[in-house]
C-alpha cells in the first residue's frame, strides 16, 4: 500500500536538470515537466518547459532554498527534508532557506501526513542535493581549469585538492551559465553518504521555522486577509452530517452594523448536504448575527443516531460474520482446536477529536477565474479538486497558497472550511474569511471512528501464543477520502480499507493468524470519519498490546518475556532493506532497551504502582517504526484514579536527521497519546456531538503532564517516521500497569477513574 | 470611535465597545501573533498583558480595554528578545507554535510576580494554556531557564 501511494508521488520517471538560463541568474534544480527532453536544461529554461521551482533554487549570492511541499504543522519538516538536501549539496547550513509553494499539478501528489515526509524523500532529497553538488563541482573545476575530479566540495566551496585553488558557490554561479542533465540511471547511481559519514545529517540544528514562532511573525491561515473581504459564519448544523437548511429568519440580525445577508447554500460534494452562512463586514458582526438568525432545518437521516447505536451496529456486524479478510496465515480453526487456553476478549476505542489549537479556517478569493485558497492543508491535491467540483470549475483554476499550521494531526486532509468559504464567496461577489468556532471544531471534525475489536488467542501446551483471530470494526475514512485506496482483501471477497485496518498485521510470529476488517456503516454516515494523528494502530495495537498481556498473564508468563518470544526475526517477519530490514528483532532491541532505561522488574515502587509495557510497529506493516514503552502508573485504591507517573520510551528510528527534532515529537506524542487515552471522549445523541469546547472535551494540561523519558536508537537503517507510532504505545502500556498495579483489565477509552473502580471490583 | 493603547502605540478603532478585545487586536488592528483558540477563556492562546496582568482577550470587550497599557506578543520586547522569547527558542520549544504567543505572555507576566518559581508554582501557573503539540516538557523547563536568565539580567 505504501508503496502504491508512493508512486502516486509522480515525478519519479523524468531526467533531473541542473541549470541556469543566462550567467547571473541564479541556479535551478527540478525536473523537465515534459518527458523526453534532449536539449539539457539550458534549451529547457528557454522553452518554459523547466520547472525552476521545483526542488531547490539557488541564487548567485550561494543561498539556496528548497521548496517544501509538505505542511509544516509543528513537525519542523521543512529543516529535516532541507538538510538531507544540504548535506550531499555540501553547502554551509548558513545559506539555507525553505519556503511552501502553492499548490501545482507539477509537484504532484501534495499530502503531508502518515509519518512519511522524511521517510519517503530522503533518498530523493540527498539525489538532488549530490547532482546539485556535482554539477557546481564541474562547473568550479571548468573555471580553475582544472579536472573535476580532482576536486571537492565543502562548505559552499569547491577546491582543487592538490592546489588549494577555490571557487565559491557564489562565484561559480555567478559566472554560469550551468547546464547539466541527470538521466534516471545516473541519479540512481549516484554514490550517497553512509550513516557515519555525514556532517549536518544527524546534527539538531535549530528548526527554521521557530523564529518566527517566537516573535508572533508566523502567519498561520487564520492570520490571512485580502483586500475587500467579508467574514462568513456558518450557522452551526443541528447534527453532525446530514442537515439541509430549508429557510432563513433573518429578521434578528438585520439590526446588528455589518450585517449583510445570510446565505443558504447546497454542496454538491456532499461533505455537508448544505450551508446556512452568514456574511457580514467584520468577524464580531457576524458571530452576532449568525446567533441571531433562525433557520429551519431538515435534520436528514441521522437525526436520532448515539454513540449506543453505533457500538451496536459494530457488534452486530462483528457476530454476523460482516466485513472480509486483511491476514490469513496458518489454520486459526486447528490452532484454536489444538489449544490448551483460550483467551478472548473485546477492546472499544471512543469516538476522537484531532483537537487543533488552531480551528479550521480559509480565505477564498477570485481573481481573473482562478480561485486563491488560503489556508494551512495537508492534502492539496485532493481539497482544492472538491473545491473545484463545489463551484464547477477546472481544478487547475483552484489554487492552494500554504500557511503554518497551529497542528493538524491528519484534520486538514479536509476541505470542509474551503468548499463553504469558496461557495459564500462566489455567493457574495468579494473574497470571505471563514472561521470555525470552537463548538463547530469540535462538533464538525472529522472525528476519529469509534472501533470495536475482538481478539481471541489459542496457546499451545507449552504456553506459546500460536494462534489469534482478530476483528476490527470502524468507520473507513479512506472510503470517504479516496476510495480508490481501499484494498482488496485476502479472501478475494471484497474491498477493505487499509488504513483502518493497519497494524492488525503486525510483526509477532503467530503461525495461525486471521484478521477481519468490518465496515461500521451506522458510524460512517453519522460520524464521517477523518485520520487521526497514528490512524489505525491507534486501535488496533491497543487490541493487540492489551490481548498479548492478558495471554501472557493467562498462562503465567511476564509480559516482557511473553512479547520477546515472539519476536525472532524470521519468514515473513525477517524484514528486507530499506525500511524494514532487520525484521521484528529491531522491536524486540527497544522493548529491551525501554525496559532496561524504565528498570522493568527492579525498580523498587510505592504500593498500587506498577509498571505495564507494550511495543508497537506503527504506522503501516511495510514501513514500520519500532517502538517500546514502559508506562509507570499509580492508581488511587479507593477512588481507581490512574496517574502516570513516568513514560520510558525507546524507538529505532534507523538514522535521526534531526534528533533534537525526533526528540521533541517524541514528547508531544506520547503526552498526545495519554490524554486521548485517559481524558479524550466524544459522544453523539440525537446526531449530534455532545461536547463541544475545552469545558466538555478536556485534553491534558501541563500539570497533568508525567515525565517522559526518550530514548533514540540510530543503526544507520534507514529513517523511519517519528510523529506518530508513540500516540499508539502508550495507551496500552498505561492499561497494561494499571493491570499489574491493581489487577484491573480496562479495555475501553476513556481509560476513567469508575471504569478503573468497577474493574478492581471484578478482580 | 474607542481608543486603544496596544505595545505603546495608539490606535483608533471604529468597533462596537462589546467587540471582544480579541478581534480588535486581530482582525480590526491585524497584531495577529495572539490568536483565537476557544473563545470562552480556557486554551490561553489569547493571552494578552493588560497593564502587566495577563489575560484573555477573548474575555474583555473593546470598552473594557480603554485606557488600558496592552501589550502582544508583537510588543513583549521590542526585538523579540525577552528572556521568555529567548528562553523558548533557546530550548526549541515551540511545535506548531500556535499556542506559544500566549504561552509566553503568560510565562512573562507570572515571571514578573514570581522571579524564582518551584516546579509546582510554573505548573499551576501554565495550567491555563494548552498545548496541543504536547510541549509541556519544554515550557516548564523554558519557565525556569527564563527565570534564571532574568535573575542573571
Amino acid at each position: 500500500m505504501t508503496k502504491h501511494m508512493k508512486d502516486l508521488g509522480g515525478a519519479t520517471r523524468r531526467d533531473v536538470l541542473v541549470g541556469s538560463a543566462v550567467a547571473g541568474t541564479g541556479l535551478v534544480v527540478g525536473y523537465s515537466v515534459l518527458p523526453h527532453v534532449t536539449g539539457g536544461a539550458r534549451e529547457a529554461l528557454a522553452a518554459g518547459n523547466f520547472e525552476p521551482s521545483l526542488f531547490l533554487t539557488m541564487e548567485p549570492s550561494g543561498i539556496a532554498t528548497v521548496h517544501i511541499t509538505k505542511t509544516e504543522m509543528g513537525q519542523h519538516v521543512g529543516t529535516a527534508l532541507a538538510q538531507a538536501v544540504a548535506e550531499e549539496l555540501e553547502i554551509d547550513w548558513n545559506d539555507v532557506r525553505i519556503d511552501y509553494p502553492d499548490s501545482h499539478e507539477k509537484w504532484g501528489l501534495m499530502i503531508t501526513g502518515g509519518s512519511w515526509s522524511v521517510n519517503w524523500t530522503f533518498d530523493r532529497n540527498s539525489r538532488i542535493g549530490a547532482a546539485a553538488r556535482m554539477a557546481l563541482v564541474e562547473a568550479g573545476a571548468n573555471m580553475l581549469g582544472v579536472p573535476a575530479n580532482e576536486c571537492a566540495a565543502a562548505n559552499s566551496t569547491v577546491t582543487h585538492t592538490a592546489t588549494g585553488q577555490s571557487a565559491t558557490y557564489s562565484e561559480i554561479i555567478s559566472a554560469g551559465p550551468i547546464d547539466r542533465t541527470f538521466s534516471e540511471d545516473e541519479m540512481k547511481a549516484i554514490e550517497l553518504k553512509k550513516f557515519g559519514e555525514y556532517k549536518l545529517v544527524g546534527t539538531s540544528v535549530p528548526a527554521l521555522d521557530i523564529p518566527a514562532k517566537i516573535d508572533g511573525t508566523a502567519r498561520y491561515g487564520i492570520d490571512v486577509f485580502v483586500p475587500n473581504m467579508a467574514y462568513g459564519r456558518i450557522v452551526t448544523w443541528p447534527t453532525r452530517w446530514g442537515a439541509m437548511p430549508k429557510s432563513v429568519d433573518d429578521s434578528a440580525a438585520s439590526g446588528i452594523d455589518g450585517y449583510i445577508s445570510t446565505q443558504i447554500i447546497e454542496d454538491p460534494t456532499g461533505v455537508q448536504r448544505g450551508y446556512a452562512i452568514v456574511l457580514a463586514e467584520t468577524i464580531w458582526a457576524a458571530e452576532k448575527a449568525a446567533d441571531a438568525v433562525s433557520v429551519d432545518w431538515d435534520l436528514g437521516p441521522n437525526a436520532s443516531v448515539s454513540t449506543a447505536d453505533i457500538l451496536g451496529y459494530a457488534k452486530k456486524a462483528t457476530a454476523d460474520g460482516e466485513g472480509f479478510a486483511w491476514v490469513i496465515d496458518g489454520d486459526t480453526d486447528a490452532g484454536m482446536s489444538g489449544a490448551a487456553t483460550v483467551v478472548e476478549a473485546e477492546y472499544e476505542t471512543s469516538i476522537g477529536y484531532h483537537g487543533m489549537m488552531e480551528p479550521m479556517n480559509c480565505v477564498a478569493m477570485e481573481q481573473d477565474g482562478v480561485w486563491h485558497l488560503f489556508t494551512a492543508c495537508q492534502w492539496s491535491t485532493r481539497c482544492t479538486a472538491m473545491t473545484a467540483e463545489a463551484l464547477g470549475v477546472e481544478p487547475a483554476n483552484v489554487v492552494h497558497h500554504q500557511q503554518y499550521a497551529g497542528t493538524g494531526f491528519g484534520r486538514r486532509l479536509e476541505p470542509d472550511a474551503m468548499i463553504p468559504a469558496a461557495l459564500a464567496a462566489k455567493a457574495a461577489g468579494r473574497p470571505v474569511k471563514l472561521v470555525y468556532t470552537r463548538e463547530q471544531d469540535v462538533m464538525f471534525d472529522f472525528h476519529q471512528s469509534l472501533t470495536y475489536q475482538t481478539v481471541k488467542g489459542g496457546i499451545n501446551v507449552a504456553g506459546e501464543l500460536d494462534t489469534m483471530v482478530h476483528t476490527v470494526c470502524s468507520a473507513w475514512a479512506t472510503k470517504r477520502q479516496a476510495p480508490g485506496f481501499l484494498a482488496e482483501s485476502v479472501d478475494k471477497k471484497g474491498k477493505i480499507d487499509p488504513f483502518s485496518t493497519n497494524g492488525s498485521d503486525h510483526w509477532y510470529n503467530i503461525p495461525n493468524q486471521y484478521v477481519r476488517s468490518i465496515e461500521n456503516v451506522v458510524g460512517q454516515s453519522a460520524t464521517p470519519p477523518g485520520q487521526l494523528r497514528a490512524v489505525a494502530p491507534t486501535w488496533t495495537m491497543w487490541a493487540v498490546e492489551s490481548f498479548l498481556d492478558e495471554a501472557a498473564h493467562a498462562v503465567g508468563r511476564d509480559p516482557l518475556e511473553f512479547r520477546t518470544s515472539l519476536l525472532k526475526a524470521v519468514g515473513k517477519n525477517a524484514g528486507t532493506p530499506p525500511n524494514t530490514v532487520g525484521g521484528s528483532e529491531r522491536l524486540r532491541n527497544a522493548l529491551l532497551v525501554a525496559a532496561g532505561r524504565a528498570g522493568y522488574g527492579v525498580k523498587p515502587l510505592p504500593a498500587n504502582t506498577a509498571q505495564g509495557i507494550a511495543s508497537v510497529t506503527s504506522q503501516e506493516r511495510g514501513s514500520p517504526t519500532w517502538t517500546a514503552c514502559v508506562a509507570e502508573v499509580h492508581v488511587d485504591p479507593e477512588s481507581g484514579e490512574p496517574t502516570v507517573r513516568k513514560l520510558t520510551i525507546a524507538m529505532d528510528v534507523g538514522t535521526a536527521v534531526n534528533p533534537d527534532g525526533v526528540i521533541a515529537q517524541l514528547q508531544g506524542s506520547a503526552i498526545y497519546g495519554t490524554s486521548r487515552v485517559l481524558y479524550e471522549n466524544i459522544t453523539m445523541k440525537d446526531g449530534s456531538i455532545e461536547q463541544s469546547n475545552f469545558d466538555t472535551w478536556t485534553p491534558m494540561r501541563i500539570n497533568q503532564a508525567p515525565e517522559i523519558d526518550i530514548n533514540i536508537i540510530q543503526n544507520g537503517h534507514y529513517p523511519a517516521g517519528t510523529g506518530e507510532p508513540v500516540v499508539t504505545v502508550v495507551g496500552p502500556a498505561i492499561a497494561n500497569a494499571i493491570h499489574a498495579a491493581v489487577g484491573a483489565r480496562v479495555r475501553s477509552w476513556p481509560i476513567t477513574a469508575e471504569k478503573v473502580k468497577a474493574a478492581m471490583t471484578e478482580a | 470611535m474607542a481608543v486603544l493603547n496596544i505595545n505603546g502605540v495608539s490606535h483608533v478603532v471604529d468597533a462596537p465597545g462589546d467587540t471582544k478585545l480579541l478581534w480588535v487586536i486581530r482582525e480590526h488592528l491585524r497584531l495577529t501573533g495572539t490568536k483565537f483558540g476557544c473563545g470562552i477563556g480556557l486554551c490561553g492562546a489569547c493571552t494578552v498583558h493588560l497593564n502587566g496582568e495577563a489575560v484573555r482577550s477573548c474575555q474583555l470587550q473593546l470598552s473594557d480595554a480603554e485606557g488600558a497599557a496592552i501589550t502582544t506578543i508583537e510588543g513583549l520586547d521590542p526585538k523579540g528578545q525577552h528572556p521568555v522569547q529567548k528562553a523558548w527558542l533557546e530550548l526549541q520549544i515551540p511545535q506548531c507554535g500556535y499556542c506559544q504567543s500566549g504561552q509566553m505572555m503568560n510565562a512573562a507576566a507570572f515571571l514578573e510576580s514570581n522571579s524564582s518559581p518551584s516546579d509546582a508554582e510554573i505548573l499551576d501557573a501554565m495550567q491555563g494554556n494548552i498545548c496541543r503539540c504536547s510541549t509541556y516538557a519544554r515550557i516548564k523547563q523554558g519557565v525556569r531557564r527564563a527565570a534564571q536568565m532574568m535573575q542573571e539580567a
